[in-house]
């Protein structure tokens, strides 16, 4: 950090401190000086943001949560600093916004009838000695850095903010998403149609306008890989959980591969705000999935932990090895995997039910079929999507004895059946599937008919949102495709002239963990209510 | 000759009706709905009494019978025909009763006191002639052709008593009745109606049209959905084709998973079915239960390299058991499926079960 904004910084800060302690009056232009004072602090720690070196940036950042941390826990014992005096909270807490300025304070102020005592120099002295410590702590890797961070990270309450699409009835967030967009340089997707007032908290959007309709040409903001693949995401070419996830790791390989630092910028940083455009402009073609967004979070901080002494070529290559190792591991590598567990449970005789087309039944199914189990297969369909079609073919082709019904005729297929086989889009944390709509209800007639219900899903899918009905966060897909045109009558042709008909398109549901009797992971056959204790292992790993 | 005349000018007719029913049930005729189907099949029955030629009521059940055993060959699903002449064959024992002089309770039903002391034979062979019987029996189907006429309005009167305002409503397909029953509630209270559009043949969809110009508000899900929006469904009302004898019914597919789920949730189900629907069936009988149409509404022939390597079925209707439902309205009241059986006893004479 620059010595004067250093230097100005604590000085100002601990005037304020000293005027509100000595409980002065304050008057009116010492109040309005003060204000600009701050606000000019902020300016300028904004744009020593902007430019300052990583190092220095980077380590404020890791000092951020922690001294927020220490903020909340200055009576806890555990100081992580060796302290060489101790940083007690000013009593009125600096009454700034930023979460620098906090930590601005309370690294930089120290005990206000101190602050005469010490000097800048030492002040200097004080900051650096702690950087040092916790960049020292950070290079261990410890298990005391863990520790503190355990306690630390359990007391601060997990502020999830609350994602965007489901907000779509609250005009204050959508004029916010409208601004970010602006900035960004991405169109913005309008909704179509009139929507069921059960779901006016949801977007639905028209298939036949394409977000890329809006951009124009040539578009120097977003990457066109990232385009052909929102253009693919929104008119549905490509879909499934896994296609999407490894469509857009694809693509961000393309972007690594052409992507080269500005001046002046670290990669490890600059990688990073360059992907955010990016994803909302995909989040407008097609509201994310779990399964992308753990990518995303995954590839982020692959991309924040590469050191700076990395030269760009080193750390382009280091970045593709990580991504392709990601797709190796999480998706390939699982579905072998699942598919040995599975076929545990193939015995020959066997009448499966599958429902629609999920990539991963149908690679167990085939492996199954290549180990010569003698079985076959109900493909349960359901429009408007007919996705089972897909499948069909698929199974059709490796030689398996397929059945075709639509979901209308389950309960009369499955008196036949022994075993439901069933995808899911991703597995929240209190235990219901998340999946294509309509796999509720094959669950639900299946343990009616006492059918078991086994559930396949990679745990790269486990999110750890919680949800009890289909309503709250949902997808709603074009409406129009609901109209069907049968012996040369299409009946809801004119529903748009309708004003009391609304067409509901969903595209997920969730099924309750009683439904399920088995859920398949790559880390072994386990019941449903186990994935919380699945993601806390994962987070730990990480 | 006059007589010669009217028994092929009937029997012509006669094999008119029964070209209607094959056709009608392949899906190419003109569809009819059941109410149609019953007022045509009584109007035939009340032609034959009045043109057949007949001496005793017995030989007026054996006509009748001949011709309703062709009827229900030609279109075994359509069960209203059937339905219908065993109705018809009640009234005629009935008025044979009454001409006869004897009360009508001694021959109602078959009692285990009865069985013993008749000593196995029969008594009643029907063979005495009346004058007044044709007249008598002719009436007697006037007036069920009446009833036949108001049993929409019966049911839809009853609309106020169990729709409250700002309901949400679940139907599936389209039945006639239940489009009455929600456009007369629609006249005074507010609701929302969802109806589940019952894929292959989408006649949800002319259902919500139909609803959407009465004013209702209706939205249209596909059937995968019934379960996902079921959670904000306050009552589900379905019409059925066929009321079964053990308070079952035989309605369109997708009902059993609509059954379900409104179980699941606790939803009452509500089924609007008038009196003429209720056939003396179990549902046991496998063969005669199912019906199917072309699989080429399912998978379509532009499928080509598939279909001829996979099974495809399309089933058109469903079995939902009687424990699912909670309440029936028909023309005549509202009763719980446990009292079906009662109702069935009241409407056909045992001897008439098998036709």
């Amino acid at each position: 950090m620059a010595d004067c904004g250093e230097a100005n910084g604590p000085e100002r800060k601990n005037e304020i401190v000293r005027a509100k302690n000595e409980e002065k009056e304050l008057t009116k232009e010492e109040k309005q000086r003060l204000r600009k004072e701050k606000k000019q602090q902020k300016k300028q720690k904004e744009k020593k943001d902007d430019k300052g070196s990583s190092e220095k940036s980077g380590r404020e950042k890791t000092l951020d949560p922690l001294s927020a941390s220490q903020v909340l826990s200055t009576q806890s014992p555990t100081q992580k600093v060796p302290a060489s005096a101790p940083i007690p909270v000013p009593p009125s807490g600096a009454p700034s916004h930023s979460s620098g300025a906090p930590s601005h304070s309370s690294s930089g102020a120290p005990s206000p009838a101190d602050k005469p005592a010490k000097s800048k120099a030492e002040l200097k002295a004080e900051r650096r000695a702690r950087q040092e410590a916790d960049r020292a702590s950070k290079q261990q890797g410890s298990s005391s850095s863990s520790k503190t961070k355990a306690p630390a990270s359990d007391l601060n309450p997990v502020v999830k903010r609350l994602p965007e699409h489901v907000q779509v009835d609250d005009p204050a967030v959508v004029k916010r998403l409208a601004k970010k967009l602006e900035r960004q340089q991405i169109p913005l997707r309008s909704d179509y149609g009139y929507k069921v007032s059960l779901f006016s908290h949801l977007h639905q959007y028209s298939r036949k306008a394409p977000l890329t309709q809006l951009l124009s040409i040539p578009s120097s903001v977003i990457h066109p890989s990232i385009v052909r693949l929102g253009l693919q995401y929104s008119q549905g070419i490509v879909t499934g959980s896994n296609a999407r996830s490894v469509a857009l790791l694809h693509a961000f390989k393309q972007v690594i591969m052409d992507y080269s630092t500005p001046p002046n910028e670290e990669l490890s940083r600059d990688l990073v705000n360059k992907l955010k455009p990016y994803i909302s402009f995909l989040n407008q073609c097609r509201p994310l999935s779990a399964s992308m967004g753990n990518a995303i979070k995954y590839i982020k901080k692959e991309i924040s932990n590469i050191p700076s002494q990395y030269k760009e070529e080193e750390a382009k290559t280091k970045l593709l090895e990580c991504i392709d190792k990601y797709i190796d591991e999480k998706v390939v590598l699982a579905a072998k995997a699942i598919s040995k567990y599975a076929i545990e449970k193939i015995s020959d005789g066997d009448v499966i039910l599958v429902y629609g087309c999920s990539s991963l039944v149908n690679h167990i199914l085939c492996e199954a079929f290549d180990k010569n189990r003698k079985f076959r297969v109900i493909v349960v369909d359901s429009r408007p999507r007919l996705e089972g079609r897909e499948a069909l073919r698929r199974l059709v082709q490796i030689g398996i004895s397929c059945t075709y019904v639509l979901i209308s005729a389950l309960s009369y297929v499955l008196p036949e059946v022994s075993k439901v086989f069933l995808g899911a889009h991703a597995l929240l944390a209190n235990g219901y599937v998340m999946s294509r709509v309509g796999t509720s209800q094959i669950a639900l007639v299946a343990r009616a008919f006492n059918v078991p219900v086994l559930v396949c899903c990679e745990t790269y899918k486990f999110c750890e949102r919680v949800q009890t009905d289909s309503f709250v966060s949902n997808e709603l897909d074009d409406p129009d495709e609901l109209m069907v045109t049968r012996k040369g009558k299409t009946q809801l042709e004119d529903w748009h002239d309708l004003s009391t008909l609304g067409l509901l398109n969903l595209v997920y549901d969730v099924t309750p963990p009683d439904f399920v009797d088995l859920v398949i992971t790559d880390l072994g056959m386990i019941p449903c209510t186990s994935v919380p204790v699945v993601l806390r292992v994962k987070n730990v790993d990480q | 000759m006059p007589g010669a005349d009217k028994e092929t000018d009937l029997s012509e007719r006669i094999e008119a009706f029964l070209a209607d029913l094959k056709r009608g049930g392949s899906g190419t005729g003109p569809l009819r709905g059941s109410g149609e189907m019953a007022r045509e099949t009584t109007a035939l029955l009340r032609r034959i009494t009045a043109q057949a030629r007949w001496s005793s009521a017995g030989d007026l059940m054996e006509i009748i019978r001949n011709e309703g055993r062709r009827m229900t060959a030609a279109q075994p699903s359509e069960t209203t025909v059937g339905n219908m002449v065993r109705r018809v064959l009640k009234i005629i024992r009935e008025e044979y009763a009454r001409s006869r002089g004897s009360s009508e309770e001694t021959d109602q039903q078959e009692s285990l006191h009865k069985l013993l002391t008749s000593g196995g034979l029969s008594e009643e062979n029907f063979r005495q002639h009346f004058a007044s019987l044709k007249a008598n029996v002719i009436e007697a189907i006037n007036e069920l052709l009446t009833e036949l006429e108001g049993t929409t309005d019966n049911i839809a009167m009853q609309a106020l008593e169990h729709i409250h305002s700002n309901e949400v409503i679940m139907t599936i397909g389209r039945s006639r009745t239940v489009e009455a029953f929600l456009k007369d509630a629609a006249r005074k209270r507010k609701f929302h109606v969802i109806v589940a559009e019952c894929a292959p043949f989408c006649q949800g969809h002319e259902m919500a049209t139909s609803l959407s110009k009465a004013g209702i508000e209706t939205t249209v899900i596909a059937d995968a959905a019934i379960f996902a929006v079921m959670s904000r469904v306050n009552k589900v009302i379905i019409g059925t084709q066929t009321v079964l004898a053990n308070g079952g019914l035989r309605a369109v597919n997708g009902t059993h998973t609509l059954a379900l789920a409104a179980k699941h949730h606790s939803t009452p189900l509500i089924v609007c079915a008038p009196m003429f629907k209720l056939s003396p069936q179990f549902p046991n009988e496998e063969e005669i239960f199912h019906k199917f149409v072309s699989p080429h509404e399912v998978l379509p022939f532009t499928e080509g390299e598939i279909l001829s390597k996979v099974n495809v079925h399309c089933p058109v209707f469903d079995y939902v058991p009687p424990e699912l439902i909670t309440l029936f309205i028909s023309n005549i009241g509202g009763n719980a499926p446990s009292y079906i059986y009662r109702l069935m006893s009241e409407l056909y004479h045992p001897e008439d079960h098998e036709l």
